[in-house]
């Protein structure tokens, strides 16, 4: 008989070595695996260290009460002892009005205000499309951000009331039918233009209008005539509409109805204002531009063809300092004698098409990537070619290319500190420079440009957050 | 039963133009064509007009006429008798200097944080990712505008560097201190740097139009030589290699003969440095190099060696990772892995982006005018056009070099890239 021992039960299992655990393992293995490792390790901590030991006096010194530098400074030396140094936010508690708002009147802050916290509600449709429970999140979020920024702007009671009563309808919306929230998005250009320029009320409602003509001009037409010169007869009747019955009409409303806001002159707007005007109409309008640049590139017709390569050849080969300056010397030269249209509408337009020359290769080469299978099954599903596009091949190739929309976007808000050349006031070189050159302030460098670029940052960084969780909620294939 | 029947041969009409598509494609090019003429046409008798309005002309003459300022930095001759066109060139060549600088730099500087930025070292590769978004998210004028008021402000005077014979007897040093052995001092009115200097240079010759510098053309041309000789002795190598197996070595081959015949020229020539020194109350010998060149030089290439570091990350996180262990599997040690296997397929990915952020920087130059930059959008785009009120000229004539510079660099850069491409058949 033979005796063999057997164990019925398990070990418990036993804790790995101290060096293959814990926060010693994780060391080891991140920081200290090979000689070059520590090396690298060591120049990281000596890097940090640096960093620190020569920047935290500096902040943990700030001073957010004095009227100039030299206040600042003795303050800090009271407080810190001799040769202390200290950042000095008073000069943000000073200036931030005109690095936010330029010199736009104290009394209308609210008008911009409003036009920001709508500006979330307007894009919130466009970004949560359909998803109720996001939408609310955002309304909220606007609703008490304009409570707050309204209340501290000492805006009108009316404004006030507004204000909370629009919010709520939408929010009221939001639950009942989040698809009609896209009418707000529509509506809101106009709504913007009116509250950040003023002016009567009646030209932004007879601007839209124009819109309305071509519609019901293309509804009316298109049975007769077919859908693409129906649509042709529109877009003829709107410019019509525009170029002669626009003004006369403006006038007649006016007089009837005499209503409007405080007009507020273009060389008013300044800093981040500035910027997010500028950046936001940009953005919106570079979009389709750049799709049909993208599309007109990929075009089988020759002349479409090489009008588009032509065009976003030479905007991609030309700074985007030098089409600015042509915003502000050249236009004027091509443009009928005596047109004298707004400095901002011109750099806006301008900066448009430089951002749309960009996505348009942009979205170029998400276009390329598509699989010709996805073509090839457009046709054979007997789709026309806007069919195709809009229903196939867009929603794929822009899905590819999120991420570098994206980034072209980011380049083009923060490409609109370049406008300083053009004599505009954008927060970085025209805020700063006034307030650097402000006597009580000279010699003032690192408070201002880390204000303003901090505020950059926040925004661009935000932006290429928001992207990476786009590309993550529209990622459908498997890998 | 269906049958498929014979295009009708009832002959064209011209409603054909608009509803069949085989026609559709020529109405539609020909309206976009009309249109456009049209738009031209408009701009153009616009342009006409409002020149006529304001008694202008349109020609490039007053780019002869004396332009009448000075230019702080000038690679070529030029003083403020000379005319317009040559305040161009000058412009045009601080525009490449900054450009071709900054192109350096900032490759160098890409592609060491965008490696750092892949390793193992977790606290790097963090520290990495800070400077990427740091950088990336914030406008490069910002950059700029600090660098340039950090390196005119913070700086000392020259004053600063005095050192006294009460300093020396009481034993202190002075306020501020010459970097790198002595041999490079930043003070307030700009850097100054060793300047090269030959004994028995050979001279230059005047061609009219600029001076040829000889000595410069020697060096040039020894240093060509030696990398076309290097270039023959690693061709013979791998001959050697494909007809024998055995690899000579070559480094040490390679290394006396880059390096020797300049070195041997450089004695020959009589190289030294000339450091510069304190006198009277400024720096005096060597190079001064001023603010705006090394701000924008400095500003640049931070800003876009986060773009490139990003880009060299994507580029060698695309090769798949069985690449990498196919070499490990094959024997190949982790440097030879990077410079044989990886590298040169991620060089592929890498080069078109990389691209078009060399044609970034050289088109974000012309923001040296936030530091008072005299590049090609400060003489041609600035002062020659405040003089002359040319406005119209002188943009179109700065849009065209800006755009052949573009599409000169990317042509290149295209050649270079299609060598590397995979040569798929």
């Amino acid at each position: 008989m033979d005796h063999h021992f057997a164990r019925t039960e398990m070990l418990p299992p036993q804790a790995p070595p101290i060096t293959e655990r814990g926060a010693v393992k994780w060391l080891r293995e991140n920081l200290f695996s090979t000689p070059f490792n520590i090396a690298l390790t060591l120049f990281g901590v000596a890097t940090i260290y640096y960093l620190i030991s020569s920047s935290l006096p500096w902040w943990l010194n700030s001073v957010w009460n004095a009227s100039s530098l030299s206040e600042c400074r003795a303050i800090v030396e009271a407080s810190a002892g001799e040769g202390a140094t200290g950042a000095c936010w008073a000069m943000i508690r000073e200036w931030w009005g005109a690095f936010i708002f330029g010199f736009y009147p104290p009394d209308q802050w609210w008008r911009p205000i409003l036009a920001f916290g709508f500006l979330f509600a307007a894009l919130a449709p466009v970004l949560f499309a359909g998803q109720a429970g996001n939408l609310t999140k955002v309304l909220g979020a606007v609703g008490l951000f304009l409570l707050l920024t309204l209340y501290l702007s000492a805006a009108p009671a009316t404004v006030f009331i507004l204000a909370i009563l629009l919010v709520g309808g939408m929010l009221a919306l939001a639950q009942l039918r989040p698809g009609q929230l896209l009418l707000f998005t529509a509506l809101y250009p106009a709504l913007c233009f009116w509250l950040l320029w003023g002016g009567s009320i009646w030209s932004p409602i007879v601007a839209m209008a124009g819109f309305g003509v071509l519609y019901a001009v293309f509804r009316f037409a298109s049975p007769f005539i077919g859908l693409s010169p129906a649509a042709g007869a529109g877009v003829l009747a709107a410019v019509l509409w525009w170029l002669y019955l626009d003004v006369p009409v403006v006038g007649a409303l006016q007089s009837i109805l005499p209503f409007g806001l405080q007009a507020i002159n273009s060389d008013q707007f300044g800093g981040f204002l500035l910027a997010i005007v500028i950046g936001v109409t940009g953005i919106s309008f570079s979009l389709p531009i750049g799709i049909l640049l993208a599309l007109g590139r990929q075009s089988d017709m020759l002349i479409v063809k090489t009008l588009s390569v032509g065009f976003i050849e030479f905007i991609r080969g030309v700074p985007l300092i030098t089409l600015l300056f042509t915003a502000s010397l050249l236009l004027q030269y091509f443009l009928p004698p005596g047109t004298n249209f707004d400095i901002i509408l011109r750099v806006i337009i301008l900066v448009t098409f430089f951002a749309a020359a960009y996505l348009a290769e942009v979205i170029r080469g998400g276009l390329a990537a598509l699989p010709r299978g996805q073509y090839e099954a457009a046709d054979a599903l007997g789709l026309d070619y806007w069919r195709a596009q809009r229903l196939i091949i867009l929603p794929q190739a822009l899905k590819i290319s999120i991420p570098a929309i994206v980034s072209t976007f980011i380049g083009l808000f923060k490409d609109t500190t370049l406008v300083a050349f053009v004599g505009l006031m954008d927060p970085l070189k025209g805020v700063t420079q006034i307030v650097r050159a402000d006597i009580n302030w000279k010699g003032i460098y690192w408070e201002p440009y880390i204000f303003v670029g901090a505020i950059f940052f926040l925004i661009c960084f935000g932006m290429s957050r928001y992207s990476m969780y786009l590309e993550k909620k529209l990622k459908t294939d498997h890998r | 039963m269906a049958m498929a029947t014979d295009v009708p041969k009832n002959g064209f009409r011209l409603s054909m133009l608009v509803y069949d598509t085989r026609y559709r494609s020529y109405t539609i090019q020909l309206v976009v064509l009309v249109l456009f003429a049209m738009a031209v046409a408009w701009l153009l008798n616009n342009t006409v007009q409002n020149l006529e309005a304001r008694g202008k002309e349109f020609n490039f003459g007053f780019l002869w006429q004396r332009a009448g300022y000075d230019i702080g930095q000038q690679l070529i001759p030029y003083n403020n008798d000379d005319n317009h066109f040559r305040a161009l060139l000058v412009g045009l060549a601080n525009t490449l200097v900054v450009a071709f600088w900054g192109c350096i730099f900032a490759t160098v500087l890409g592609v060491i944080i965008g490696v750092l930025r892949l390793s193992k070292n977790w606290l790097v590769g963090r520290l990495m990712t800070v400077y990427v978004e740091i950088f990336r998210n914030v406008p490069l004028l910002l950059w700029i505008l600090l660098t340039y008021v950090i390196l005119s402000e913070i700086t000392p005077a020259p004053n600063a560097f005095r050192l006294t014979d009460e300093m020396i007897a009481a034993g202190t040093a002075p306020a501020a201190e010459m970097m790198f052995f002595d041999s490079v001092a930043v003070t307030n009115r700009g850097t100054n740097i060793p300047a090269p200097l030959f004994e028995r240079g050979l001279g230059s010759v005047d061609l009219g139009f600029m001076t040829l510098n000889l000595t410069f053309l020697a060096i040039v041309a020894v240093i060509a030589g030696s990398v076309y000789v290097n270039r023959r002795i690693l061709a013979s190598a791998r001959a050697t290699q494909e007809a024998t197996g055995d690899r000579p070595v070559t480094w040490w081959k390679s290394i006396l003969v880059l390096f020797a015949p300049v070195l041997l020229l450089f004695v020959m020539l009589g190289f030294h440095l000339e450091v510069p020194t304190l006198k009277g109350f400024n720096f005096s010998g060597g190079i001064l190099v001023a603010h705006p060149f090394t701000a924008m030089v400095i500003a640049l290439s931070l800003y876009t060696a986060a773009f490139i570091a990003e880009i060299v990350r994507a580029g060698i996180q695309a090769i798949s990772r069985g690449q990498s262990e196919a070499a490990f599997a094959l024997g190949l040690r982790p440097g030879r892995t990077m410079n044989l296997i990886i590298l040169p397929q991620a060089l592929r990915v890498i080069i078109p982006p990389l691209i078009s952020q060399y044609l970034n920087l050289t088109k974000n130059t012309s923001l040296g005018i936030a530091v008072s930059y005299l590049d090609l959008r400060g003489t041609l785009g600035g002062i020659t056009l405040n003089q002359t009120g040319r406005e119209l000229e002188c943009m179109l004539l700065m849009m065209l070099i800006y755009l052949s510079i573009s599409l000169s660099i990317s042509a290149l850069m295209n050649m270079y890239n299609n060598s590397v491409q995979l040569k798929a058949r």
